[in-house]
């Protein structure tokens, strides 16, 4: 094999996700009444988006062998104190800004200590944590309300030379200057080294606490980036507990979906992006063919039975039916 | 440093496991330019020192010098860090990862605070031209590699530290003969270049081949350090023997009746770790399987069991052909296997499940009616059990996990004893458990063995072959490489025949394959 071969084997998983979601777009726009116009692009960005971040933000705690379950929670929690601080003048709205973000990457810290300091399972650990950013959420908008800096929301979630979704230009600059850094990061390969092996990185002196805590908290800064995001699409702070809860659930399959494997070490936040846009347009697929809404559930769940099995082909090669269990 | 001096000494080490004692009052001193060879029996200690010498685990007392200075490591890290580097037997590789990531792990080259994947593309390079593995891509995932692939891998990440002392734990176990030569050509080279080289092996001919230095070690001590060449394979087997060994074991049928074979196999082959392997089990006889560890036993137990896919030769059961694709099928009337693992806490019982759950988990289909579990059934085929191998449990209510280790290896094995099975294949199963439930699974597998099963045992404890085993098969490299019998069972035949090296006693030769 050379190298073109093995990168393309390394990445196997994100290009499966951008061609499932390239066909997938394709039926979609075909199908559309409007076809592909500036605008159906527009709105298809603003939905697929806002999964995307928690999707890379799941990522970051995934590839460490955890989970995140507080990761929905984050990005409400964010949501709520975006549409308090994010208004006013430019500075203001700066300040806002700073702190939201801030608030979010101490919550994905907060996950991260107690799972590598308190050595509690991260699935219960952010099940609680989870719990409280939701409770903290509740607080700060026990009513939907608020309001955010309409002129800065409306430039982030409009279009770039009336073609470009501002929003994608923001995702894909959050991709280029906190994943990619971090995956290319002696802290980052840590973390992709903890989820594979534990035991393997600890005897290669590797600084896995480090590693894992940085996850973690980029994973709650990327989650506070949705979370803003959400304020800028819906200019109003809402703490809404389904909608948190259903976030969380979608980023996982949108994680699956994208080739991040849930036993860690394995995937990239690119995959994850596109296997959350993927999943949106499951959706969107089922509003063009019109299809009963009563079914649309069904045949979402049928549809990404379908897009995950791909990835257990590979269990037909093992020679060993232990490594079945491994 | 003045030349030929040691350049790094061990003494006074001690180290206990719990109440185990591994290490008492070892030493070894190493000089650069030069291999040193450390030998000795599994368990005899050679492991944990050099994972006290790695940093991986803190000596309880004792003292380290490198370069006359006196050094403490505290984790693997600062090892490193002082210009040591180990290969482990267990790989320290992420599998995950590519080879050039897992090459640099430890330090990798960085630029702007990320790693510079051309910088280390080079190191990984020149680690792995050194390590004589140029044909290994290094962006090949570590996980798709074959395992010889691997612990060359394993050999260039150390390299890639610029080591000062490299220390080589079973390095070779996994290699095929064109490998091991490269290795040599390199650990060669590496010594030219005044590197301190501790190598641990139990093969013989590599060590004579290598090593200027040899130390035994055995139960935990150090036997005696010579220089290669002044003694004898036959001296040197000796000091790692050394031991006595009480009779604990049952006396043995003085002739076994030659009834046809209740298991047979021919030519069982699978993947490149089991080659041709044919023979033949009898009611009521013990055999054995010996040999180092690691050399396709454990492989050979599962195939028969069902686990592996893709195995090719024949599996006969009463003399007709037959096919096992899963222990489900390997346990069912009419074959009648079981298969005591190895690793009883992940592989043999659920920990956290009641001991009543646990030794009924492999009969429930006998145990139940119309598809409930018949709980007086099930009752009494515990008791049963529990007074058979007298498991003392304070309560079979009670998570096994709680007992001993002892009686939770009692539990692996009743549990499979409750179905009564015809075949009963056991993965070394005294590893780990003290004397005294030892010897009652000697006279258990001896009153099952008088009561008509078949026994496949293996052990890597060499005196329980002896004093267990009717026949010893004796497996090199995933083949059988002898076959001793009754009373051409002993230790130096073991060895030597487990080294793949001419006996230095003469034994009545078996058809060696």
């Amino acid at each position: 094999m050379n190298d073109w071969q093995y990168r393309l084997a390394e990445h196997r998983g994100a290009l499966t996700a951008v061609a499932v979601f390239v066909v997938m777009f394709i039926i979609y726009t075909a199908n559309h009444p409007a076809g592909l116009t500036a605008n159906v692009i527009q709105t298809a960005a603003n939905k697929g988006v806002l999964l995307a971040f928690v999707a890379m933000a799941q990522t970051m705690v995934v590839i460490t062998a955890g989970i995140d379950l507080s990761v929905g929670m984050i990005f409400l929690l964010t949501n709520c104190l975006a549409s308090w601080l994010v208004v006013g003048s430019p500075l203001e709205t700066t300040f806002g800004i700073v702190v939201v973000l801030a608030v979010g990457a101490l919550c994905g810290a907060i996950n991260g200590a107690i799972v590598i300091y308190g050595r509690l399972q991260p699935i219960v650990a952010t099940i609680a944590t989870g719990a409280i950013y939701f409770g903290l959420a509740l607080l700060l908008r026990p009513f939907p309300g608020g309001s955010v800096n309409e002129g800065l929301a409306d430039a982030l979630t409009g279009r770039i030379f009336g073609i470009v979704p501002a929003s994608l230009v923001a995702l894909a600059a959050v991709v280029v200057l906190i994943w990619v850094p971090f995956s290319r990061s002696v802290y980052g390969r840590a973390a992709y080294a903890a989820g594979s092996s534990e035991t393997a990185a600890y005897m290669s002196g590797m600084p896995i606490r480090r590693g894992k805590l940085l996850a973690y908290t980029l994973s709650g800064l990327v989650a506070a980036l949705g979370g803003l995001f959400l304020t800028f699409f819906t200019y109003t702070g809402d703490a809404a507990f389904a909608s948190g809860n259903a976030y969380t659930l979608f980023s996982i399959a949108a994680v699956v979906l994208g080739g991040v494997s849930l036993f860690g070490g394995k995937g990239s936040a690119i995959g994850a992006v596109f296997g959350a846009l993927a999943f949106r347009t499951i959706g969107d697929l089922l509003f063009v063919f019109d299809l009963d809404p009563l079914w649309q559930p069904l045949f979402q769940g049928l549809i990404l039975l379908a897009a995950i099995s791909l990835g257990a082909l590979a269990l037909f090669r093992v020679r060993n039916r232990l490594e079945w269990f491994l | 440093m003045e030349n030929g001096g040691p350049l790094f000494r061990m003494e006074g080490i001690s180290k206990r496991y719990g109440g185990v004692r591994a290490l008492e009052n070892a030493g070894l001193s190493v000089r650069a330019g030069a291999i040193h060879a450390v030998l000795g029996e599994n368990g005899a200690g050679k492991s944990t020192l050099i994972k006290i010498m790695a940093g991986v685990v803190a000596a309880d007392d004792g003292q380290m010098t490198l370069g006359g200075q006196p050094v403490k490591f505290a984790s693997p890290a600062a090892a490193n860090a002082a210009g040591i580097a180990c290969v482990f037997q267990e790989l320290s590789l992420i599998p995950e990862l590519s080879v050039a990531d897992n090459i640099v792990i430890s330090n990798p080259p960085t630029r702007f605070g990320m790693i510079d994947r051309k910088a280390q593309r080079r190191l990984a390079e020149e680690a792995l031209a050194r390590a004589g593995a140029a044909d290994i891509h290094p962006l090949a995932l570590v996980k798709d590699l074959p395992l010889s692939r691997k612990q060359i891998v394993e050999i260039a990440k150390a390299l890639a530290r610029k080591p000062r002392i490299l220390i080589l734990d079973e390095a070779t176990s996994a290699l095929t003969a064109a490998d091991v030569s490269k290795v040599f050509a390199v650990l060669k080279r590496l010594r030219a270049e005044g590197l301190a080289l501790v190598y641990i092996s139990h093969r013989m001919n590599e060590i004579a081949e290598l090593a200027d230095d040899c130390t035994v070690f055995r139960n935990g001590s150090k036997v005696a350090s010579y220089a290669a060449g002044s003694k004898s394979d036959g001296e040197v087997i000796e000091m790692m023997i050394g031991r006595e060994y009480h009779s604990v074991y049952p006396a043995k049928p003085s002739r076994l009746a030659q009834t046809a074979p209740v298991l047979e196999t021919r030519n069982l082959s699978w993947a490149d770790r089991l080659h041709d392997i044919s023979f033949s089990l009898r009611s009521g006889e013990i055999v054995g399987l010996g040999g180092l560890d690691g050399q396709g036993q454990r492989d050979l137990l599962l195939a028969l069991f069902g686990v592996l896919r893709g195995l090719r030769g024949t599996i006969l059961i009463d003399g007709s052909p037959i096919s096992i694709s899963s222990p489900a099928q390997a346990r069912r009337r009419g074959v009648g296997m079981a298969l005591i693992p190895e690793d009883r806490k992940t592989e043999g019982l659920m920990l956290p499940m009641t001991v009543r759950d646990n030794l009924s988990l492999a009969s429930l289909d006998r145990l139940t009616r119309g598809g409930i579990i018949d709980s007086a059934k099930e009752e009494s085929a515990v008791n049963q059990m529990m007074t058979l191998l007298a498991i003392k449990a304070g309560n079979i209510d009670a998570p096994v996990g709680a007992l001993s280790g002892g009686n939770q290896q009692k539990v692996v094995i009743a549990k499979w004893l409750m179905r009564q099975p015809r075949i009963v294949l056991l993965n070394d199963p005294t590893r780990g458990i003290d004397v005294g439930t030892k010897q009652e699974i000697y006279l258990l597998l001896r009153r099952l063995a008088d009561a008509g099963a078949a026994i496949l045992f293996y052990s890597t404890d060499y005196a329980e072959l002896i004093g267990c085993c009717d026949r010893v098969l004796v497996l090199y490299d995933g083949a059988v490489k002898r076959e001793l019998v009754g009373a051409e069972i002993t230790e130096r035949a073991l060895i030597a025949s487990a080294l793949n090296i001419p006996s230095a006693e003469p034994t009545h030769q078996e058809p060696a394959q």
